[in-house]
């Protein structure tokens, strides 16, 4: 329904969409992303459930992040993806709605991705000068010792224990 | 603290301490009685009033989703206790929903049955903690104990069904562990007449307490609009006004066929989320009470061998049963590819698990939706210009269970 709205409003903007086991996700090039956003809030999908990204490391652009969306009032869903390169910025949503503040803080701290125009953008879970990003395919299940990298100016070590 | 500079202390309080010599900074944790979990708030005071609040958080960051990325979906099941420890069970449940929403199977009546039976018992529980010790932090002990004796219960419960009090793993992909033992549902049906009138001593010395009212009425008060631009769920949403309930709205495990309430606030402070969380509890026990008179007998688990574990007893005498027990324990089960969104209505609010699969024994990605992150990151918001006793009781309220805020 509202993935029509989009269509017929934004021509072109939807890259591709599926729908699996009744989720609807639709694919959404970066430089509509703000637009389709705002006709999203327009259209009642006013709460914005969750941020996150997933790192498709052989793929290129890189990274999904991965918004989720639920309109309260007709109880509808919608995953909505943007593709981006690795360190490539996405458009902030922290405007628009206050919890993104965080989920993109997150994001940032676990995958790398910068959010452009955040208005406090720090790592919110692991600490400021932790070495890498902890949810890239890339980066080791151990952390690759962190402790133990004094003077280590790579970003986790090679994945060899310190 | 006094070498603030070394390390990165500026980006939270203290140079600021050094600039302003009127404010004092004080350190709200990391293990402080009123965090419950560890988390840090630095507050920034003029006297008692917060001019600043800054959360820090990750002080229990274990790395659960980068865990799940190498166990099985199977796997996986242990580390959801340790998400919400205060209701171990409905993280299983939603876990276990999300992946059988992935799979595509529909789980046995009687798995349904028991799976609602023991996510509304975890829900009294986590209310039971969330309220009473947001009670015991603003100064009333009694009620605590009132209510930590029904908890007890619940956890006796729980040990009967599951073999464990806190860290429950009760589900399984496709069903649950096993099936309820004896002596579960007479235990179960004195629970309800007993939580029931701990719950009406519980509102006998608070819900008309003076001192109750002074420190919580009035005291975080949030409007539907800005509680769901924040992000809200679950009781916290509800006491804003909002009658968003997952269990209503977007019905699973056969919510749709029990008679219950939502319970809805108007102002959204601690106070109406006191209210909604009591209520909450009683319609809990509704529920609870219909489960347990139309429980009736059948499998519970599914009859898929792609699935389900046969039985032991099976493994050792059939060659079909110990091919597919290898296969199981080795190969994993056969995931299809794609990714699937689902939530669950957990007693801080929706509980989300994505899943993406590439077709593999493991999850390719698998994100946790804490439903106390985005309300927490309100936080500031909620407390600023307020006294810092209000903290307390508007952290209380905010129910932050920090292993699933942090994961």
């Amino acid at each position: 329904m509202v993935i029509e709205h989009i269509d017929a409003q934004i021509p072109g903007a939807i890259t591709d969409r599926h729908a699996f086991r009744g989720d609807q996700t639709i694919v959404v090039a970066r430089a509509n992303f703000m637009a389709v956003v705002e006709l999203l809030h327009r259209e009642g999908f006013q709460l914005l459930v969750d941020i996150t990204a997933v790192d498709w490391l052989e793929r290129e652009p890189r990274f999904d992040v991965v918004y989720h969306w639920l309109n309260l009032a007709s109880q509808e869903r919608l995953r909505l993806k943007v593709p981006v390169a690795d360190g490539e910025a996405v458009p902030t949503l922290a405007g628009i709605f206050k919890t993104a503040n965080w989920f993109e803080r997150e994001v940032f701290d676990l995958f790398g991705i910068p959010f452009e125009g955040h208005p406090d953008l720090r790592r919110l879970i692991t600490w400021d000068d932790f070495p890498g990003h902890a949810l890239r395919k890339d980066f080791p299940l151990d952390g690759g010792d962190p402790f133990c990298m004094e003077g280590c100016t790579a970003p986790y070590n090679n994945g060899e224990r310190g | 603290m006094a070498n603030g500079a070394d390390m990165t202390m500026e980006s939270i309080a203290m140079t600021r301490q050094q600039l302003d010599g009127d404010k004092m900074i004080v350190n709200m944790g990391p293990s402080h009685p009123t965090t419950h979990g560890t988390l840090r708030i630095v507050l920034e005071l003029e006297g008692e009033t917060i001019t600043k609040a800054t959360p820090e958080i990750g002080y229990l960051h274990r790395g659960v989703e980068k865990l799940g990325e190498s166990l099985s979906y199977q796997q996986f099941i242990p580390l959801t206790d340790r998400l919400n420890y205060c209701s171990a069970i409905m993280n299983n449940v939603g876990y276990a929903g999300a992946v059988e929403k992935l799979l595509g199977i529909q789980i046995p009546k009687r798995a349904q049955q028991i799976r609602v039976l023991m996510s509304e018992l975890s829900r009294v529980a986590d209310h039971i903690v969330c309220v009473g010790v947001n009670a015991v932090d603003i100064g009333a002990f009694t009620a605590f104990l009132y209510l930590f004796k029904q908890r007890e219960t619940v956890y006796d419960l729980f040990e009967m069904a599951a073999g464990q009090r806190l860290h429950t793993s009760f589900t399984r992909i496709g069903g649950v562990f096993r099936d309820l033992p004896e002596g579960f549902v007479p235990l179960a049906e004195r629970f309800l007449v007993e939580c029931e009138a701990a719950i009406d001593e519980l509102e006998r010395l608070l819900t008309k307490n003076p001192i109750w009212h002074g420190r919580t009425k009035g005291i975080g008060v949030i409007s539907a609009e800005e509680a769901v631009n924040w992000g809200y769920t679950g009781p916290c949403l509800r006491a804003a006004g909002v009658p968003q309930d997952l269990r209503k709205a977007q019905p699973y495990l056969g919510y749709e066929t029990y008679d219950f309430d939502i319970p809805v606030g108007t102002t959204g402070d601690v106070f109406d989320r006191y209210l909604v969380r009591v209520e909450e509890m009683r319609q809990s026990l509704r529920i609870i009470r219909q489960v347990l008179d139309r429980l009736e007998p059948g499998p519970v688990m599914v009859d898929d061998p792609k699935v389900a574990l046969p039985s032991k007893e099976k493994v050792y005498t059939r060659m079909e049963s110990l091919i597919h027990h290898f296969k199981l324990i080795m190969h994993g089960m056969e995931m299809p590819v794609g990714e699937v969104y689902s939530a669950t209505e957990a007693a801080n609010g929706e509980l989300g698990f994505y899943l993406v699969s590439d077709g593999g024994k493991n999850p390719y990605r698998i994100r946790v939706r804490p439903p106390c992150l985005p309300i927490f990151s309100s936080f500031e918001d909620q407390v600023k210009g307020g006294l810092i006793a209000d903290a307390v009781s508007v952290l209380g309220a905010m129910n932050i269970i920090a292993g699933e805020l942090d994961r």
